[in-house]
């Protein structure tokens, strides 16, 4: 199928975007990267009277590396972002996460925010930025804010994002030195949505934090205390607590065993030394 | 504030395998039809329309992107290349040649996809690892050939292209 028929602004700068996006209220929507609006587009699931393209506005395209955080703009397409050379030392979590997301044909112009605005619950980069903490930054016409990952996901593809407004950029906490990264994924087949992905971190003072995504109808944080002796029953309260449900690519007892099995292993990883 | 607004036909310009092109398309158009329908250029397939089949694979500034996800409007300015500008004059590329010699199409539906995606990871990698063949190829679908001649044409082309033994 094609697309219902739409105004398309190809915004040259924010002000420009912003106020597209304040006529259009409701039935505006931001096309970035298209590789997730576009089939809702082509399956008519989503028909908004206007589209503003916000990728060749150029201070969207900027990453920006400051001491303790990471900045990536609304612009920067996945690819990006992988090719980024300082990612491996500065986003273990994302580098380690990014070839998880859909195929290379996809990275090269699907973008880092248009996944967070997404908010598909089995997508890989809405599970790092609230595994580690990070904010997203929205604007619309006269007001900007920054909200917490946590915050902004409410759940399944809903979010904190209000009409008029557009994500500017997330920002993601650098790593910190003796803090330990890793994340796993099960999908059925590489590229595929995950069925459970596991972003663990583990602080230098023992304890940790296991994320889970694909399970609940957003990624949810397990905090762990540095004495693990009952890990296995946490992790096993923690799989319930998820509340899995059935469907076409896992049952529900299948995620749930996903998150006991790949949630310790994702904990090992993180914490060489210990454990 | 520039509005191509829905019920008119609006100009696009880019260039299609170095030649410049100029096509008139409404807002909602996709680039796989512009190619198709308005350029005449069908080289390139539609399967599935929502970026899972691969078929409709071209290059956009070198990197491999879905045309079926992408506006026409958003190729403006961009070096698209298809299938179509593979081969040099008749002759057929030597990733072409290696398909044809290991039977590694039928239906030919998914090849023009695989082409450009295997194009774009030897052109700055011509010793790329298997590996790293499998991983251009796993955003793809064959119905048909299954993967392990689409996999030995790969290397075949590989090897050629380095000018090493024509057999992997
Ligand atoms: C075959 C296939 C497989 C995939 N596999 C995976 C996978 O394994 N893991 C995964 O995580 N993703 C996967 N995806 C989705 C892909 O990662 C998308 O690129 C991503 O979800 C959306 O980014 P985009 O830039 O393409 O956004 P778009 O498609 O342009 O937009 C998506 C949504 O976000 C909104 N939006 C985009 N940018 C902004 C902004 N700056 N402000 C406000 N709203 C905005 C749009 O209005 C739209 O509602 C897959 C997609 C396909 C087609
Ligand atoms: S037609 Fe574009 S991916 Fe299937
Ligand atoms: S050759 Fe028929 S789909 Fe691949």
């Amino acid at each position: 199928m094609k697309p219902a028929p739409f105004d398309l602004v190809a915004a040259n700068d924010m002000s420009e975007a912003l106020e597209a996006l304040h006529q259009g209220g409701t039935e505006a929507r931001v096309i970035a990267g298209g590789q997730s609006l576009v089939p809702m587009l082509n399956m008519r699931l989503a028909s908004p009277t206007t589209l503003v393209d916000i990728t060749r506005i150029p201070e969207l395209s900027r990453i920006e590396a400051n001491t303790d955080r990471i900045n990536i703009g609304a612009a920067v397409r996945q690819s990006t972002l992988e090719r980024w050379p300082d990612l491996a030392d500065r986003l273990p979590l994302v580098h380690a996460a990014l070839p998880w997301v859909a195929h290379t044909q996809l990275r090269n112009r699907g973008t880092i925010c248009g996944s967070v605005a997404h908010a598909d619950p089995s997508a890989e980069l809405p599970l790092c930025l609230i595994a580690l903490g990070g904010t997203v930054t929205l604007r619309r016409r006269r007001k900007t804010r920054e909200v917490a990952a946590r915050d902004f996901f409410q759940g399944m593809m809903s979010t904190d994002l209000a009409p008029g407004e557009m994500i500017v950029s997330v920002s993601f906490p650098a790593r910190k030195s003796s803090t330990g990264y890793a994340f796993r994924e099960v999908a059925r087949r590489h590229g595929d949505f995950a069925i459970v992905a596991c972003a663990a971190t583990a602080r230098p003072d023992g304890t940790a934090t296991l994320t889970v995504g694909g399970v609940a109808d957003t990624p949810r944080t397990l905090e762990l205390p540095a004495d693990r002796a009952d890990l296995d029953d946490r992790l096993n309260e923690f799989a319930w607590h998820l509340q899995a449900r059935d469907d076409l690519h896992a049952t529900a007892r299948y995620r749930r065993d996903l998150v006991r099995k790949l949630g310790r292993e994702t904990l090992k990883e993180a914490l060489p030394c210990r454990d | 504030m520039p509005r191509l607004t829905k019920d008119e036909t609006h100009p696009v310009r880019f260039t299609l395998n170095g030649r410049p092109v100029s096509v008139r398309a409404y807002p909602r158009a996709l680039l796989t039809d512009a190619l198709r329908h308005e350029i005449g250029a069908t080289g390139t397939h539609v399967g599935c329309e929502h970026g899972v089949c691969g078929a409709c694979t071209v290059q956009v500034d070198g990197e491999p992107a879905r045309a079926c996800l992408m506006l026409a409007r958003q190729a403006e300015g961009c070096e698209i290349r298809t299938v179509e500008g593979l081969n040099n004059k008749d002759a057929l590329s030597p990733l072409q040649e290696a398909f044809r010699e290991h039977f590694a199409l039928q239906c030919g539906f998914c090849t023009a996809g695989i082409l450009m995606s295997l194009d774009a990871l030897f052109s700055p990698q011509p010793d790329a690892e298997e590996d790293a063949i499998r991983e251009a190829l796993s955003g793809h679908l064959c119905r048909c050939t299954g993967y392990a001649p689409i996999v030995q044409a790969a290397l075949a082309a590989r090897n050629r292209i380095k000018g090493g033994p024509i057999d992997a």
